[in-house]
């Protein structure tokens, strides 16, 4: 079975598609809130993967067998923690200026965390071979294969966007996630600290992207601090592709693109790497709100 | 009214003839050396470049990521004129220089082109999507650069002759200082101001928006354009990373928006100011992290990554305590008109 479409891409491209979701959760969560593009999202995906490949060179390193369960939790909470502290820091002096000065804050914030790791001499800027813990193992249907990393990126990807979910469905917390991104001031009538939920938004948005890290990191093993921009820059194409500060479109903007994307690879590299610009511009022109998104008048 | 013989604009004239006179001059007697004549050169494309982003986000208020983009236009359409097509490294009479001049100009005509058809369609788009898209556009022509062979690919175009000298820097910097300072104080600056402060309300009043903002873009990418080309002839290399977002470059994408915001966006004198001193900074602290890795008291070297971290943190704080940057909004005195003066005071 070859040609440009088949089973083998798919599956690559769902694999790759769950990271971008995971990724454009992130960005989706905190649009929806306090409408802004946070640019040191990526690198939030960034410091995930570092944080899981010191975890298990410490742990390969003392002869145990990492555990992956515990190594998602620590990217988990390394993004969680740098994604309430750049809030904390940066984002939230700026909350009644201009919108502007909060995205140039982002992009500085971006900036120090990509500069900083690569200052830092335990990280560096040059590339580092990501640890393989897991032996690795394929499975055949029919002419297509996947292999066990894979299984457990999307198996992984998925049980946190059900998490997530349920979360947003079902706890107060999602609840007051919901109301903040409709009314403010009702939100403030119904006595919500509203710094409390972008505190949280944070913190889910940034846990997410520290697993999007980890599962980045098992299945591309070159890490390097600069490698969350380009990344960050197409889970925000997918967020919008889904309709910004919609969560389900995130998550199915993110599947579409990295699908797209592998497609795309499989014609050229130029198409490979050009398609979710293109995507990008196209859903800009025609179709603003986005797949799932209501139409609003700040986008046109 | 007397008609003044110095007007402000003469008085320009006159200042930057002496200015580069005393360049000069210093140069001969060995005041300065080439080192710190390729430190000023630096700071004259940095000043080029920061005031033609501020047209752009300062002066209109589009938001756009995307002026590395321009300069790589202009940087390789200049690159490839002298290098590949004429092949001026091969030349060795006069007319290189003429060449070398026309094909800056080409390059920033080639980068306008560019910015007036990336314009068109995302004028529809504000703040934030503006941003991402343009941020695309530069990863766009990233790839583009990557993939045509003609011109180098990945490796970079090479070999490229040390044309930019400093009178034609000197020259191209100041004359297009002018002429945006003109620019931003004519009918159009006055259109485009109008439409940062209130797209709606200039949409009201008259104003054609999409015109003026398509010229915005033609403006700034012409001039990024012409400092992208005269900076690969300082170089000697264009290389696609030195244009993209992530480049640690001084004159990189990312330096020039951190001098734009940290001048003031809106104010060409806060763009000359940050560019110079963050141009200067830079060349500091390069030689502070060499004189702290020499002096060997720290058990691993430190890296010239430190620098753009120190931009960061500027960034992060003059956002945060000082939003509208150093200037804001203000100019210095010789660089306003006199009629905007006497508005200014109530037009006595």
């Amino acid at each position: 079975m070859s040609g440009i479409f088949n089973l083998q891409q798919l599956i690559n491209g769902i694999q790759l598609g769950s990271i971008y979701a995971l990724i454009a959760i992130g960005y989706t969560l905190v649009y929806g809130i306090i409408k802004l593009v946070n640019f040191a999202h990526g690198d939030f995906y960034m410091l995930g993967t570092y944080a899981a490949y010191f975890a298990i060179n410490f742990i390969m390193a003392q002869r145990g067998t990492p555990n992956v369960g515990v190594i998602l939790l620590i990217s988990m909470a390394t993004g969680a923690l740098v994604a309430f502290l750049s809030n904390r820091i940066a984002y939230r002096k700026l909350r009644y200026k201009p919108r502007l000065s909060a995205l140039i804050t982002a992009i500085g914030v971006s900036m120090f965390l990509e500069y900083f790791s690569s200052a830092l001499p335990f990280i560096g800027p040059s590339y580092r071979p990501f640890p393989q813990f897991l032996s690795i193992r394929y499975f055949n249907i029919g002419t297509a294969h996947f292999t066990n990393y894979q299984l457990i990126n999307v198996s992984i990807a998925v049980a946190l966007m059900l998490i997530l979910t349920y979360i947003i469905k079902y706890t107060p917390l999602g609840m007051a996630m919901r109301a903040s991104s409709q009314d403010k001031d009702a939100l403030r009538l119904m006595g919500i600290d509203l710094e409390r939920i972008i505190d949280y938004t944070f913190i889910v948005g940034g846990s997410l992207a520290g697993a999007a890290g980890l599962l980045a990191g098992l299945t591309y093993p070159r890490i390097v601090p600069y490698m969350g921009i380009v990344p960050g820059l197409k889970a925000f194409i997918a967020a919008v592709l889904g309709g910004i500060g919609n969560i389900l479109g995130a998550m199915l903007g993110g599947f579409i693109l990295g699908i797209a994307e592998v497609v795309g690879y499989a014609i050229n590299s130029i198409v490979g790497e050009g398609i979710a610009y293109a995507i990008l511009i196209v859903v800009l022109i025609f179709l603003p709100q986005g797949l799932f998104g209501k139409r609003t008048g700040e986008k046109v | 009214m007397k008609e003044k013989l110095l007007t402000k604009n003469r008085l320009l004239f006159i200042y930057g003839v002496m200015l580069y006179t005393l360049i000069q001059v210093l140069y001969t007697f060995g005041v300065l050396n080439n080192y710190f004549m390729q430190i000023i050169e630096i700071a004259l494309i940095n000043i080029l470049l920061a005031a033609s982003l501020n047209i752009i986000n300062g002066f209109t208020g589009q938001f756009s990521l995307g002026h590395g983009g321009f300069m790589a236009v202009g940087a390789y359409t200049a690159g490839v004129l002298t290098t590949l097509i004429w092949k001026l490294p091969q030349m060795s009479f006069f007319p290189k220089y003429v060449l070398f001049i026309v094909a800056v100009i080409l390059g920033g005509v080639m980068a306008a082109i560019i910015g007036i058809l990336l314009g068109i369609p995302t004028l529809r788009l504000r703040g934030d999507y503006l941003a991402i898209v343009t941020l695309a556009f530069q990863e766009i022509v990233k790839v583009i650069i990557n993939a045509t062979d003609y011109v180098g690919g990945p490796r970079g175009l090479l070999g490229i002759p040390r044309l930019s000298t400093f009178p034609i820097i000197f020259f191209f910097s100041l004359a297009s200082l002018f002429i945006m300072k003109n620019l931003v104080y004519s009918t159009v600056g006055r259109a485009m101001k109008s439409i940062r402060e209130d797209e709606v309300a200039s949409e009201l009043v008259g104003v054609n928006t999409t015109k003026y903002k398509v010229m915005a873009f033609a403006v700034g990418a012409f001039f990024a354009g012409i400092g992208g080309a005269l900076l690969v002839h300082i170089l000697q290399l264009a290389h696609p990373t030195m244009f993209s977002f992530t480049s640690p470059s001084i004159a990189g994408p990312l330096s020039i928006l951190t001098m734009v915001y940290i001048g003031g966006a809106g104010s060409l004198s806060g763009s000359i100011i940050a560019a110079v001193v963050l141009t200067v900074l830079s060349e500091l602290l390069r030689l502070g992290i060499d004189a702290i890795n020499s002096l060997h008291f720290l058990p691993f070297a430190i890296g010239p990554e430190w620098r753009m971290v120190v931009y960061a943190v500027l960034l992060i704080v003059v956002m945060l305590y000082r939003t509208e940057g150093i200037m804001g909004q203000r100019e210095f005195k010789i660089l306003v008109p006199e009629e905007e003066e006497k508005n200014a005071t109530g037009g006595a």
